[in-house]
């Protein structure tokens, strides 16, 4: 019974194998020859008899219904290899990243003849025109509409530019160098700390806060970033002294989200 | 004389037909212009090409399906689409004038030449990561949305790129892969 049992359940695991498999080819653009078709039908075969309930036989319909989307990237594949358009992906792929962008624009004009188009107004559109402007109503109407709150002049206090965030309490210089000695202290012993360990906190708002003065410190020269593409992890090197931009070097942007889920995925990888 | 009044008459129906757009998009479905210009369209199309020559012009003609190796038939000029197109290329100073920065040529190029080397689709993330290596950026995907909406490139719901109208009916694919691989 318990035999019977192990059965079903690898049966079954060897069907969604399947599935995702074919789903991976159509999703990621992959070689459709790495599903082996008389491999995979022999197992929906073997498991085939042991299928009672419809949810069993769901997914095994399933699979062969992927099977059928395999074979179909199979005949695609064949028949795009025997035009003469068929190239090696990884030569194009290799070419486009060695040419310079201006050579890649030469190349692809000469194989650009575009289409000669006017636009022209038609008597309908015309019309809609016409129906339109007359059910505008006048400026000086949609003006009045619009009004205005009317504010009296004044001045205002320390305090309330405080409360309203437009002066910070610290002054902002002050608290850059501090951000900056903290940034050094940390990645003490390593020449640079990962940005998700510099800037995580606690709380989101802080996390925040602190992306953001960071930001500064690259910007005024204090730390740079580092970018491992491979790993998709970004890095902050701290700098001993702080290291003007040169002015002929154009600055290059990096934007780098903070979004809640990222800070929730930080505070699990940190927790694990 | 009769004739020739008929087919001066006809070759301007065909061009006013053929360079104002009708529709949301530019061009003339081959049963279109049966209709207006009768079922020798084809001639009147061949005749007009002759003059469209001399000013570096060409009527292009896109089919449904693969271009046939054999001469078309009826059925398949009649799903086809005619546009006019330009003859000849056109310099970069002269793309630039019609608004395409060297940025915006190169980028589409990247793009149209990955789609045909993934056998027509390819996923808008793996563009995005060639785009990045030419392009700022912040054009990345300003440009991919640029060329969607000009109709060279389409995006379906799983986010995959493939060729649209406009690639079909302006770039002559074979020369851009030719021209790249022997670079």
């Amino acid at each position: 019974m318990s035999t019977n049992r192990h059965k079903k359940r690898l049966g079954k695991e060897q069907l969604e194998r399947i599935i995702d498999l074919c789903h991976s080819l159509e999703g990621r653009s992959l070689d459709p020859f790495l599903v082996d078709i008389d491999n995979v039908l022999s197992i929906i075969h073997k498991y085939f008899p042991e299928w009672k309930n419809p949810e069993e036989l769901c997914l095994d319909a399933e699979a062969v219904h992927q099977i059928a989307s395999a074979i179909k990237l199979q005949s695609e594949w064949i028949k795009h290899r025997s035009t003469s358009l068929y190239t090696d992906p990884f030569l194009i792929e290799d070419k486009l990243r060695k040419l310079p962008k201006e050579e890649i624009g030469t190349i692809f004009l000469k194989s650009w003849h575009p289409v000669v188009e006017l636009e022209q107004i038609s008597p309908a559109s015309l019309e809609e025109a016409i129906k339109y402007w007359k059910s505008l109503v006048p400026l000086d109407e949609r003006w009045q509409e619009l009004g205005g709150l009317h504010v009296e002049t004044g001045t205002a206090t320390r305090e309330e530019l405080l409360k309203q965030q437009i002066i910070a309490e610290k002054e902002f210089s002050k608290e850059l160098e501090k951000f900056w000695e903290e940034l050094k202290q940390k990645a003490m012993g390593k020449d640079k700390i990962e940005y998700w360990d510099f800037v995580g906190t606690e709380t989101y708002e802080e996390t925040v806060r602190r992306a953001y003065m960071t930001s500064f410190l690259v910007t005024y020269g204090y730390a740079t970033l580092e970018v491992d593409r491979l790993e998709e992890i970004i890095y902050i090197i701290p700098f001993k002294t702080p290291i003007p931009m040169p002015e002929a070097k154009q600055a290059v942007s990096l934007p780098i989200s903070i979004t809640i889920e990222d800070w929730k995925n930080w505070k699990e990888r940190v927790k694990n | 004389m009769r004739k020739k009044t008929f087919y001066a008459t006809q070759l301007k129906h065909a061009t006013h037909m053929l360079f104002f757009k009708h529709h949301r998009k530019p061009g003339v479905k081959g049963w279109e212009l049966r209709k207006r210009l009768g079922s020798d369209y084809p001639k009147i199309l061949a005749l007009l090409n002759r003059h469209l020559e001399k000013l570096d012009l060409q009527v292009k003609t896109v089919f449904e399906e693969e271009k046939p190796s054999e001469k078309p038939t009826g059925a398949q000029l009649d799903k086809a689409r005619f546009y006019i197109t330009l003859s000849g290329t056109l310099t970069p100073k002269e793309t630039k004038m019609m608004g395409w920065r060297i940025d915006d040529i190169a980028g589409l190029a990247i793009t149209i030449s990955t789609i045909i080397a993934k056998k027509g689709k390819v996923a808008r993330e793996e563009v995005k990561q060639l785009l990045r290596d030419k392009l700022p950026g912040w054009r990345v995907d300003f440009s991919l949305d640029r060329y969607i909406r000009a109709g060279y490139i389409d995006q379906d719901e799983k986010g995959q790129l493939y060729l649209d109208w406009r690639t079909r009916a302006e770039i002559d694919e074979k020369t851009l892969i030719d021209l790249l691989v022997a670079k």
